[in-house]
């Protein structure tokens, strides 16, 4: 034996005895104790809201007693049902136009040698982060019946009187929302693409097919599931949307289901028939995530080949520029079209009269940012509250997501799937929960900012939670093993190597939640208090005064906010942060 | 007394027991390897003496105090071990000097020391001068070094090595192979290898473990564990052999057209009447193109060559034996040539052939 032998640690002088209650103590992690802590946390963030929901949807109001009459108050009317029915059509239409402008432009960017890849994907990414209603104010100054911009150029082109296209109807509605969920279908049917490599096509070439017989029989069959997928996201998005149906269908007197739902909180608030009346939401939203569960796990498609063989991009020739045009024209109707008009109406001293240095004033932004009395506190409320349920969500997504990648106690799964279930709860069904659960005595949060930031961790805990998901299985559980066989605990192994390791990927969860809360609508609308306003619901009580140009100011003002964060975001986490499928 | 201890050590999740009633003792200083297929429970065997996984049975013990045992596990870090993963699990976010010094900052030493130490052991690793380089700019096997100095220089009481070559390139692998044993050599550390390549544990320990379906089949020296294999199992997985079944009566043999002597069979003859196996590996067997003078207790058979593969640095001919139903693989040198069909004179050498149960 060599002399570094002796250098070796001496053997400790421990007693080898059978382990008493003494040593198991000190063999337990405190993990276990974390575990009961979150799993109240999220019962109360998540399970609580909907078992109320469900409770009081069969509560007479006031007294408390079992009653039915909810659900026949809910679908006694015509009126009621009517605007379920409108919500599936909305939501069928809405699918089906995205697919129109997402899937080309899908196909182009990921399979092409168009030009303009970097402008198309620009686009995208802009109809994604502008709020919905922020476009739908877009197009109501666009395509208002009679002064709408278009509708003018359109009478001043040919002198017919008669208005080219009225945003306030179905159709309009419709489109609108599909400008701004497009983008959805695009990240599904592109990543999928982006899987499929050229030796499909060209197998299909060498058969005799052409570029677009092998487009239609080959490529596009193979992505079918990701298109699917996308439209039942596209669907359920706009079946829970409130913002866009408000501030143009209830002028165009379309009735849907959010909007139905919002004037049952009109006073007198019904809150009993408000729950009877989201169930048929929350219902289609969990069967349709089980049919896309279902049909993901599907084998044979695309999500099974991998990223095998070369990819070369499909020559177009002069049809590139075709291609091009229709991206263009995408981009136009879903952002540029709708911010220049904003921005325009924005500065307009009345917003009809078009472009001139005599129409141009810095008036509605002074107005808002000086002599408004809610504006600026409703930015201040925007930023901090979005900030508190970025946090809360990240440090909660984060802990589950660590004790379910490293199963550190049993049943840890329950954790995850708790962190999961408001995905299929649409917010506008969450907040109605929430109002429900935790407004009155004795839990009494009725206005306060509270109950909001608790709404928002819990609706935007699943984004949270994949995203933190993903970045601990990304690391290799290996890491923190070779430093707990080095000496370090648990804990001391989870600050110096795990924290180091995933603190980029959490960065960029905090500033997704934060971005998609400070817009966020649909759940702010119902649990907003006199002093607790956000952004998104003084813009909407702003659009119901009808004042455009301060509207348009106040849009403006929200778009800034968001594009810096969006540049703080791509700066620390990569360009594709928010864009990314999952 | 031994350094390290498992007894009758045991894992199972539900009814499926993964690791399954294992003894094994190592001395101060020895390199032991866990050689088997996957799925055999080497990686469980190691990972539950890391102190990762609770034993369901047994216990591991290391110098006589209890590690391990159902419901009382010692955490990982306070067994003063140490770990080489597959993934070589270096931190990405630290320097070359940092991942080595992180065990010792743990153990509260004076900087300076610190210092020195890394300084050292970088050395005895070639690595001086990457001291100072993340590890995403080192190459597969420089992380390889890096793991192997970051679990040495804390001078651990017990070292693990799981599958760490798998993920390198064959001439690498060879390389740190040596590097490892010479490691070993320098320090002396306590070591449990765990492999599924034979020439990978052939190289390295002082004696091979051979793990099956969660037992162990065998614990001997490398050349032992090769010539005197005592389980079919075993005779089967490392490197390649002709098991042949025979019965034993009146120290004789009797095997399919032929007959052994059990007296000059190597190892200890059997004794009793008892249905016999026997592993005669390819080499244990020559061929000859005439019938040479047959020498006292070395059978010598007609046979027909069947097959024939040309391995390069041999021949590998399958013969079948006249009077027999046997397939036998013989290896013969590259320059003895036969056809397909070819009458060849078979002959055993008794002293390679070792009786396996």
């Amino acid at each position: 034996m060599t002399d570094s032998a002796a250098i070796l640690p001496k053997p400790a002088a421990l007693e080898a005895r059978r382990p008493g209650l003494l040593r198991r103590l000190r063999y337990l992690e405190p993990s276990n104790l974390l575990w009961v802590l979150l799993v109240a946390t999220l019962l109360f963030l998540v399970a609580v809201p909907i078992g109320k929901l469900l409770v009081v949807s069969f509560e007479e109001q006031g007294t408390g007693a079992f009653t039915l009459s909810n659900y026949a108050t809910a679908y006694g009317r015509v009126r009621y049902l009517e605007a379920l029915g409108n919500s599936l059509m909305l939501g069928a239409l809405s699918s089906f136009f995205s697919v129109i402008f997402a899937v080309p432009m899908a196909w182009a960017v990921s399979r092409t040698d168009m030009p303009g890849k970097g402008f198309t994907w620009a686009m995208v990414m802009g109809a994604f982060i502008m709020p919905p209603y922020l476009g739908a104010v877009g197009w109501i100054l666009l395509a208002g019946p009679n002064s709408g911009f278009l509708n003018q150029a359109w009478t001043w082109l040919t002198g017919i009187e008669s208005p080219l296209v009225n945003v306030y109807s179905f159709a309009g509605l419709a489109l609108v929302i599909a400008l701004h969920s497009f983008p959805l279908i695009f990240i599904f049917v592109k990543s999928a693409l982006d899987l499929i490599s050229s030796e499909m096509e060209d197998a299909a070439n060498i058969l005799g097919a052409g570029t677009w017989t092998a487009m239609r029989k080959v490529t596009l069959p193979l992505v079918w599931p990701a298109v699917l997928g996308g439209i039942i996201v596209v669907f359920l998005e706009t079946v829970a949307l409130f913002g866009t149906p408000a501030i143009i269908g209830i002028p165009a007197r379309i009735n849907v289901v959010t909007t139905q739902l919002w004037q049952f909180f009109e006073y007198p608030v019904r809150v009993e028939v408000a729950a009877a009346y989201a169930m048929p939401l929350l219902l289609i939203t969990i069967g349709m995530i089980a049919v896309q569960k279902l049909l993901l796990a599907r084998k044979g498609f695309v999500s099974q080949t991998g990223k095998g063989g070369e990819r070369r991009p499909i020559r177009l020739g002069g049809w590139r520029w075709a291609v091009l045009g229709y991206c263009v024209f995408v981009g136009a109707l879903s952002v540029l079209m709708p911010l220049v008009v904003l921005l325009q109406a924005s500065f307009a001293k009345a917003w009809g009269r078009g472009l001139s240095l005599a129409n141009l004033t810095l008036d509605n932004y002074a107005y808002l940012l000086f002599r408004h009395e809610m504006a600026l506190t409703s930015i201040w409320n925007t930023l901090w509250f979005s900030a508190a349920s970025a946090t809360a969500a990240v440090i909660i997504a984060v802990l589950v997501a660590y004790i379910v990648a490293r199963r550190l106690v049993p049943f840890g799964s329950a954790l995850g799937f708790l962190a999961m279930a408001p995905f299929v709860i649409p917010g506008i069904v969450m907040a109605i929960g929430f109002y429900a659960a935790y407004a009155a005595p004795p839990v009494a949060l009725y206005g306060t900012a509270l109950i909001i930031i608790l709404a928002f961790t819990a609706r935007f805990l699943p984004i949270a939670f994949a995203n933190s998901s993903a970045a601990v299985r990304a690391v290799h559980p290996e890491m923190e093993e070779a430093s707990r066989i080095l000496g370090g605990g648990r804990l001391l192994t989870i600050r110096r190597i795990t924290a180091p390791l995933i603190s980029r990927s959490l960065i960029g969860g905090w500033l997704i939640v934060f971005i998609v809360a400070s817009r966020e609508l649909s759940a702010a609308v119902f649990l907003v208090g006199p002093r607790t306003r956000t952004m998104s619901v003084l813009l909407y009580d702003l659009s119901e005064a009808g004042n455009f140009e301060v509207l348009a100011a106040f849009g403006g003002l929200l778009l800034a906010i968001t594009l810096i964060l969006v540049a703080i975001g791509m700066k620390l986490a990569g360009r594709d942060f928010m864009l990314r499928r999952n | 007394m031994p350094r390290l201890t498992l007894k009758g050590l045991g894992k199972a999740y539900g009814p499926l027991k993964v690791v399954n009633d294992v003894d094994l003792t190592l001395e101060e200083g020895e390199f032991v390897s866990l050689l088997g297929p996957s799925g055999c429970g080497k990686t469980t065997t190691l990972r539950m003496i890391a102190g990762f996984i609770e034993p369901t049975e047994g216990s591991i013990s290391m110098n006589g105090e209890v590690l391990s045992a159902p419901g009382a596990v010692l955490p990982p870090e306070r067994r003063r071990m140490s770990m080489i993963f597959q993934s070589y699990a270096i931190w990405p976010n630290m320097t070359v000097a940092e991942n080595v010094g992180f065990g010792l900052k743990l153990q509260k030493l004076p900087s300076a020391e610190v210092k020195s130490r890394i300084g050292r052991i970088l050395e005895v690793v070639k690595m001086s001068h990457l001291a100072d380089r993340y590890p995403s700019e080192l190459s597969g096997g420089q992380q390889q070094r890096v793991a192997l100095a970051r679990a040495i220089v804390v001078q651990p009481s017990v070292l693990l090595l799981d599958e760490p070559l798998s993920n390198l390139d064959a001439n690498l692998r060879e390389e740190m192979r040596f590097e490892i044993r010479r490691l070993h050599d320098e320090f002396r550390i306590t070591t449990v290898y765990v492999t599924h390549d034979q020439s990978e544990a052939m190289a390295t320990a002082d004696r091979i473990a051979v793990m099956n379906a969660g037992r162990i089949e065998q614990v001997d020296a490398p050349h032992l564990i090769y010539t005197r294999p005592r389980t079919r199992f075993v005779a089967a997985f490392i490197g390649r052999t002709n098991l042949l079944e025979g019965r034993l009566a009146n120290g004789e043999i009797g095997l399919d057209g032929f007959a052994l002597r059990a007296a000059q069979l190597g190892g200890a003859p059997p004794d009793s009447a008892r249905p016999i196996l026997l592993s005669v590996r390819p080499q244990s067997m020559a061929l000859h193109r005439t019938q040479p003078a047959a020498r006292d207790g070395y059978p010598l058979l007609p046979a027909t060559v069947a097959q024939r593969t040309y391995l390069g640095e041999s021949w590998d001919y399958v013969v079948h034996p006249r009077e027999s139903g046997l397939q036998l693989r013989v290896t013969a040198p590259p320059l003895q040539v036969h056809e397909v069909g070819e009458t060849v004179w078979l002959e055993f050498d008794p002293q390679q052939i070792a009786v396996v149960n």
